[in-house]
């Protein structure tokens, strides 16, 4: 499912030579998550987590070794192939990364839309799961007009409406109560359960504790256990 | 039973915020005016395409024989003069379609620019001037000016055809200028799109990021861009051309002399030549599909800065 082999990720101009790149923030990564796998990313700030979920979420590609996600080799994939398969990456953004001019409702439809769904299936996908985050009172407000634990909360049910393959989220939890962070974790579990592959970066101890799964964990952009 | 609320939103609507990218007026008033002058240069294609063909086929089917002595008989009393000789010889030739003595009133009108007002009074021994008008396609008889010389000894022909073919020339090296600045002009067009395009990118570069994330194709991106430049650029173009138009026809009324419409009394659009009408409606089309291709172009350059 991940399958990551000395993996090292830097920073610099596209298309520049290896040697032109910055200071790497990820060193020799090697991991794998097999398919319905769990598993923590867990760090200090700084630690490298959002670099390794980038390269994840295919926001980048690494600059040294082999990641293989969902079967797909990224380094050698060809840049077609890659929406398709970042259709099957469920991602939650720290930054919750919503499309601010699009209502609630339109956010949380818009990975159905790209996928080309019927409008009708969309529109059933959409109003359930928005009402599963318990936000069915604001479909047509825009992300502006909501706090920042109901955008979270917008961004999760964005995530997860696809029924995604691989889920990653980062601080999910952060701007959403205990109640609504132990709901999130039961949809985590519930999906990881049917077989998505979830990793989730957190700094909340009292979570990891809670909910014990195996963790990735690095410092200074080398892996240290997992 | 299942909760559905009225009122939603369709599908296919506006994803990326463009509406607020592509600023709704500054890429159609910058399309108009580059309308405005493709309508002038697809007028110039047209008018000059109008006029190589009537000086061709019109006016180059003419030529002038000259009659000297044309009231002399060719024999006794009851025989022909040399002009009307030369008529019957000229009536009976392949390819003519007519021939035409000029009257004295005509003959004074050629003669005042070079002799003044009282050129019909001054008594020179003039020859007379017939005016032969070919079948359209014609060509002149080889044998004419020997047949005439034969019938009617001394008369002269004048073939205007190679000094037409220059003037010809001429009108089909005015066709191409206009059409290279017709080029120019779609071109400048394509840049400008361009530009407009990438500054929509710009000031829509995270929305586009995240809607690439979440794993949109460039085809889908670029889509989007080239539907709304189209109809903003066919918007612009459909202004810039009708605003031309009252000026092609005052342009057209002027130039009627030249394609021998002094006469023509109609209306000034009714001087704009028939081709012109089938180019003029195609514009805005053709600047929806430059837009279109621009802006595919720049978007699809521009994504592929992403992964």
């Amino acid at each position: 499912m991940i399958i990551c082999e000395r993996v090292s990720l830097s920073y610099g101009e596209p298309g520049r030579t290896e040697r032109s790149h910055g200071p790497a923030v990820l060193r020799d990564i090697s991991f794998a998550v097999p398919e319905g796998g769990f598993r923590w990313l867990l760090g200090h700030s700084g630690a490298g987590k959002t670099s390794l979920l980038r390269l994840l979420t295919l926001a980048v590609r690494p600059t040294r070794g082999h990641l293989r996600l969902l079967g797909t080799d990224i380094a050698t994939a060809s840049r077609k192939d890659l929406p398709a398969l970042r259709r099957r990456i469920g991602v939650v953004f720290q930054e919750f990364r919503l499309l601010g001019h699009l209502s609630c409702y339109d956010n949380v439809a818009l990975p159905l839309r790209l996928a080309g769904r019927p409008e009708g299936q969309i529109r059933a996908d959409a109003l359930e799961l928005l009402r599963w985050v318990g936000l069915e009172d604001r479909l047509r407000q825009h992300p502006a007009e909501l706090s920042g634990g109901e955008q979270q909360r917008v961004a999760i049910a964005r995530a997860v409406i696809t029924r995604p393959s691989l889920l990653l989220a980062d601080e999910p939890t952060g701007n959403l109560d205990e109640g609504q962070a132990e709901r999130l974790m039961q949809l985590l579990r519930e999906l990881n359960r049917v077989g998505t592959t979830v990793v989730v970066a957190t700094h909340n101890d009292s979570l990891v504790q809670r909910y014990r799964a195996e963790a990735l964990v690095l410092d200074q952009g080398r892996l240290v256990a997992g | 039973m299942r909760w559905r609320p009225r009122g939603l939103r369709p599908a296919g609507a506006d994803d990326l915020g463009l509406r607020h990218a592509l600023a709704g007026w500054i890429l159609p008033f910058l399309v108009a005016a580059m309308a405005f002058l493709a309508s002038l240069s697809a007028g110039g294609v047209a008018g000059t395409a109008a006029l190589a063909r009537y000086w061709r086929i019109g006016a180059g089917a003419v030529l002038t024989v000259q009659v000297p002595e044309p009231r002399a008989r060719l024999g006794g009393v009851d025989s022909p003069t040399r002009v009307a000789r030369a008529l019957e010889t000229l009536a009976a030739t392949n390819g003519v379609a007519q021939a035409r003595a000029l009257g004295d009133a005509e003959m004074a009108d050629l003669l005042r620019p070079w002799l003044g007002r009282d050129a019909e009074r001054i008594a020179l021994p003039l020859p007379a001037l017939i005016e032969v008008r070919l079948v359209p396609g014609a060509q002149v008889p080889m044998d004419l000016s020997k047949r005439l010389t034969a019938a009617v000894p001394g008369t002269l022909v004048e073939d205007h055809g190679p000094w037409l073919a220059r003037l010809s020339g001429l009108a089909w090296s005015l066709q191409a200028c206009a059409l290279a600045v017709l080029a120019l002009v779609a071109a400048l067009a394509g840049g400008v799109i361009a530009v407009a395009t990438r500054t929509g990118l710009a000031a829509r570069r995270q929305a586009i990021e995240i809607i690439h994330g979440l794993g949109a194709t460039d085809g889908y991106i670029a889509g989007r861009f080239a539907r709304r430049a189209m109809a903003q650029t066919a918007l612009g173009a459909l202004i810039g051309t009708v605003v031309a138009l009252p000026v092609l026809a005052g342009l057209a009324d002027l130039a009627r002399p030249l394609a021998g419409m002094a006469e023509a009394t109609g209306p000034a659009w009714e001087a704009l030549p028939a081709g012109f009408w089938f180019l003029l409606p195609g514009l805005p089309g053709v600047a929806a599909l430059i837009g279109w291709g621009a802006t595919q172009a720049t978007v699809r350059l521009w994504l592929r800065r992403l992964p």
